[in-house]
């Protein structure tokens, strides 16, 4: 029986990806209500929501779509990364990732200033003196974009804890399941912006 | 167990995969300004459609996951699929 006595603790990684990804299936359904929202009053309200999309910085979007999908790929090699057991490669492409993340949030705290600038925020009285189909627009539009940006926020504290964990050497080549799971959830929030941008900026 | 024939995705994979990303947005952003009216929407959503699989399939490392995880991922698409199309219905046809 004692012939392995440094394995004796069992992880089961296989199961520990399983449950993550249960946990993204809530959080697909999540945003899933929120589309499923702006499809049906898209479809109501098309010319209004035309009108208040156009009032989108598509090019800040842009940008951010950017930030994201590379976000996504160096969250992707981080994985890579300490399979192969390179633990400064690792840490290296963790912090450029929460780097892209923040780049992110800074660019959201713009645009969203720019708006609030207009006096276009939830409960304004310009928004008030707006048709129905605007004022849904933008309360769809800073309801999605904040909710995302809430889980931009986590994905940067999960990515933090892992480089805390790769320096320590808890996170190394032979478990790494932490950091595996972080880069799933690192990757939905990818996903929701890729629906997220043309929905919002694109169709207009 | 299956630690020992894990599949680990190549740096240039995944920068290939990052080009393909970002040569699909372009195109997505490019689609849009020519106003093709109702094709606009589903140009836009054909094409986010094809960046989730390609994200799902390799960032995610769904490719190389078990048939179970691969179906069950399938399903909860399939399932707001089905729900999307079932609010519709009831919405215009009510």
């Amino acid at each position: 029986m004692a012939v392995h006595p440094t394995h004796t603790e069992h992880i089961d990684s296989e199961t520990g990806k399983l449950g993550m990804w249960l946990f993204l299936f809530t959080e697909i359904f999540l945003f899933s209500g929120l589309f499923l929202v702006y499809a049906i009053f898209r479809a109501k309200y098309s010319a209004d929501f035309h009108v208040a999309a156009a009032e989108l910085n598509a090019f800040i979007g842009t940008i951010n779509t950017v930030f994201l999908l590379v976000s996504s790929m160096t969250a992707a090699m981080a994985l890579t990364a300490i399979q192969k057991g390179n633990k400064r490669l690792t840490l290296f492409l963790l912090l450029v990732t929460i780097l892209l993340a923040a780049l992110f949030i800074v660019n959201k705290y713009f645009e969203w200033s720019h708006k609030f600038e207009y006096g276009i925020y939830p409960g304004s009285p310009v928004l008030k003196n707006m048709s129905q189909g605007e004022l849904l627009f933008f309360g769809l539009y800073y309801m999605m974009t904040g909710l995302h940006a809430l889980h931009v926020v986590i994905g940067m504290i999960l990515l933090t804890i892992n480089v805390v964990k790769v320096k320590l050497g808890t996170v190394n080549s032979e478990r790494y399941l932490i950091l595996e799971n972080s880069a799933l959830y690192w990757h939905l929030v990818d996903l929701i912006w890729i629906f997220l941008f043309p929905l919002l900026y694109l169709i207009t | 167990m299956k630690n020992d024939e894990k599949h680990i995705s190549s740096y240039s994979s995944l920068v290939i995969v990052l080009v393909i990303l970002l040569f699909l947005t372009t195109i997505s952003v490019l689609v849009t300004g020519f106003h093709l009216g109702a094709f606009t929407v589903a140009v836009a959503l054909i094409i986010a459609s094809v960046k989730v699989y390609i994200v799902l399939t390799q960032f995610m490392h769904l490719r190389f996951e078990n048939l179970f995880l691969r179906l069950a991922v399938t399903g909860v698409f399939v399932l707001f699929a089905l729900i999307t199309i079932g609010t519709f219905i009831d919405y215009f046809f009510r």
